[in-house]
């Protein structure tokens, strides 16, 4: 297993949408590593033929049918909005200028 | 009556019933002493004294009525502020919640409320419920009302907080990897994570959701009982809830405060038992004399007492660190500046969610945001993920076989009192290693309880008993856990509470 380099964790960043300053890229690759390094020992037991648990209590997938029920009101859905308009939410630009 | 705070949950209950108090002096005591102290404690993000005494006052009313009210019906309570409260602000700690008053409420908040329980606020948690001292809070650190220089625990450092300061006698928490037993532990009071599945987790801001239960939180095994027959069972809102009936857990803790364990088998984890080798290393003194202690009591009460080993404990810390981070990256997508909560407005949608969450998330969220996506991308995946995942696997192996042997596990809960605000909070590993012995329960989905086992010599700070049960079987927990808290009252001449410390009352 390999240590974090300040590049990776810029990539991390840029997938995960937090931005980080030069400092805070520094800083975050000496601990990501750290916790890496602590937490690679999982693969010393993870044999092939163990299976893999992804659910602690085994269930089969829940259905219901499919009707009609009270749901918050459009009104309710975006009472939380940072900015709604016509109903909807407003979003800022989804594409630069060059597109 | 004298300090109304100072009466167990099912005293409160039993005095309303008899007339001999209302829910308005009780929910108007509880607001008082909120006042005096949680300037120093700091347990609450937001209280709502308003609404709990319109709870409470209707409450008095329908019983001078003669209506027939649910068993908690007056008690107040706390809520762990990861629950969602329909026109009460929910910021689960963090700043980027600030201001957001959900449209709707939680199952468990809906329960409670039809339970008429007055609920007096909102408690403080690390950011999203990662953390074990609410150092993570985006709102500032609750202290321990047994020093209040010390960590409550966490997340659910808050709730368990207003229990020990006589804040509140009931509270809810949430446990994705010992976020109710370990603040329990370190304050001195109780707290239960209920099998998966037991609680519904609609409503509850998600943190890893193969994970998370809600749970009770009291002083007493007994009101901890009362709470969880409020919240339980199933609820089709919620696709992982347990569609079975609620474990009998008062019954439970009724027949075990009678004090006979005869015929009960149980089970200390060798690995987490404190010895100075593998991960267990680094138990205190006081932590492990008391939970010595305790043993011998639930020998004397008839238990037996056996040994069992959980080798693959060892890895469970690891495996928990790669499969939270990676659910949680996953859970917290949703704070994308468009639904709800922060937005900072930087151009292009995609840098405004970039500046937002740099903004409105706290480090230890941006860490494990960044572990999980890490854990998680091509490459990496079958190394870190998928093998947490199978360690997991071995784990429950782990369980299964000792609970051939016995029919319940038991362990101190954390490896030490409260250390200090501050202690950890730059050592991300050192913080993390407080769960050793709850994280196991989380990744099997298995019930955990913990109980005061006493104060350590060396420092006068709590120390935590743990019992663990097969999954759906929470109703052993409090029969052991009952008998326990009784024998342990008998020696003390009553409960650990009682040793606590006197706060600073301030008007």
């Amino acid at each position: 297993m390999s240590s974090l380099e300040r590049s990776d964790v810029a990539r991390l960043a840029a997938l995960a949408r937090i931005d980080m300053t030069d400092q805070d890229l520094d800083r975050m690759a000496g601990q990501l590593s750290a916790i890496v390094d602590a937490v690679a020992k999982v693969a010393e037991v993870a044999d092939s033929d163990v299976v893999a648990t992804s659910h602690p209590i085994p269930m089969a997938n829940i259905h219901r049918e499919d009707v009609v029920r009270p749901s918050l009101t459009q009104e309710q859905a975006l009472s939380g909005a940072p900015a709604a308009e016509d109903g909807r939410f407003r979003v800022p630009q989804i594409l630069g200028e060059e597109a | 009556m004298s300090d109304l705070t100072r009466l167990t949950a099912a005293q409160m209950a039993d005095a309303m019933a008899a007339g001999d108090i209302t829910s308005v002096q009780l929910t108007q005591a509880h607001l008082d002493r909120i006042g005096a102290v949680d300037g120093d404690v700091h347990a609450f993000l937001h209280i709502d004294a308003e609404g709990a005494l319109a709870t409470a006052a209707a409450v008095d009313a329908d019983r001078a009525a003669g209506v027939e009210l649910p068993a908690l019906a007056g008690v107040p309570i706390a809520l762990k502020d990861l629950l969602v409260t329909k026109g009460l602000p929910t910021t689960a700690g963090s700043k980027i919640l600030e201001g957001w008053i959900p449209p709707y409420d939680a199952t468990v908040t809906r329960k409670i409320r039809e339970a008429r329980m007055p609920i007096l606020g909102k408690t403080n948690l690390d950011e999203f419920a990662m953390g074990s001292s609410t150092e993570h809070s985006g709102y500032g650190p609750t202290h321990n009302p047994w020093d209040l220089e010390r960590i409550p625990g966490g997340s659910g450092g808050g709730s368990a907080a207003a229990l020990a300061s006589w804040e509140a006698p009931l509270a809810i928490g949430s446990d994705t990897g010992g976020s109710i037993r370990q603040p329990a532990s370190v304050t001195g009071t109780v707290g239960v994570k209920p099998t998966y599945g037991g609680v519904s987790r609609f409503g509850a801001i998600a943190l890893a959701s193969s994970l998370d239960q809600l749970g009770p939180c009291g002083r007493t095994v007994l009101d901890t009982a009362l709470l969880h027959e409020v919240i339980g069972g199933h609820d089709e809102m919620d696709a992982t809830s347990l569609n079975e009936p609620v474990p009998a857990v008062v019954a439970a803790a009724r027949e075990g405060a009678l004090g006979d364990l005869t015929g009960v088998r149980i089970g200390v984890v060798k690995e987490l038992r404190g010895d100075d080798s593998g991960e267990g290393g680094g138990y205190q003194a006081g932590v492990k004399q008391r939970f010595q202690e305790s043993l011998d009591k639930l020998q004397a009460a008839g238990a037996e007492i056996v040994e069992v080993s959980c080798p693959n404990f060892e890895y469970a810390l690891a495996a928990y660190y790669l499969i939270l981070p990676s659910e949680a990256s996953s859970n917290l997508a949703k704070f994308d500046s468009v639904r709800f909560g922060l937005r900072v407005e930087t151009g292009t949608i995609e840098r405004t969610m970039g500046a937002t969450r740099a903004e409105g998330f706290g480090d230890e969220v941006k860490r494990r945001i960044m572990l999980g996506t890490y854990a998680l991308s091509a490459g990496f995946y079958d190394a870190y993920y998928g093998s947490a995942q199978k360690v997991r696997t071995l784990v429950q192996q782990d369980f299964a076989a000792a609970f051939e042997q016995a029919d319940v596990l038991v362990s101190p809960t954390t490896p030490t009192t409260p250390f200090k605000l501050g202690e950890r909070i730059d050592d991300p590993l050192a913080m993390y290693l407080n769960d050793v012995a709850t994280i196991p329960a989380n990744l099997a989905g298995i019930p955990g309880m913990s109980l005061p086992s006493g104060v350590a010599p060396e420092d006068g700070l709590p120390t935590g008993f743990q019992i663990l049960a097969p999954a759906h079987e929470d109703a052993r927990l409090y029969r052991v856990g009952a008998a326990l808290e009784a024998a342990l009252a008998a020696e003390w001449g009553g409960s650990l509470m009682d040793q606590a410390p006197e706060l600073e009352v301030r008007s």
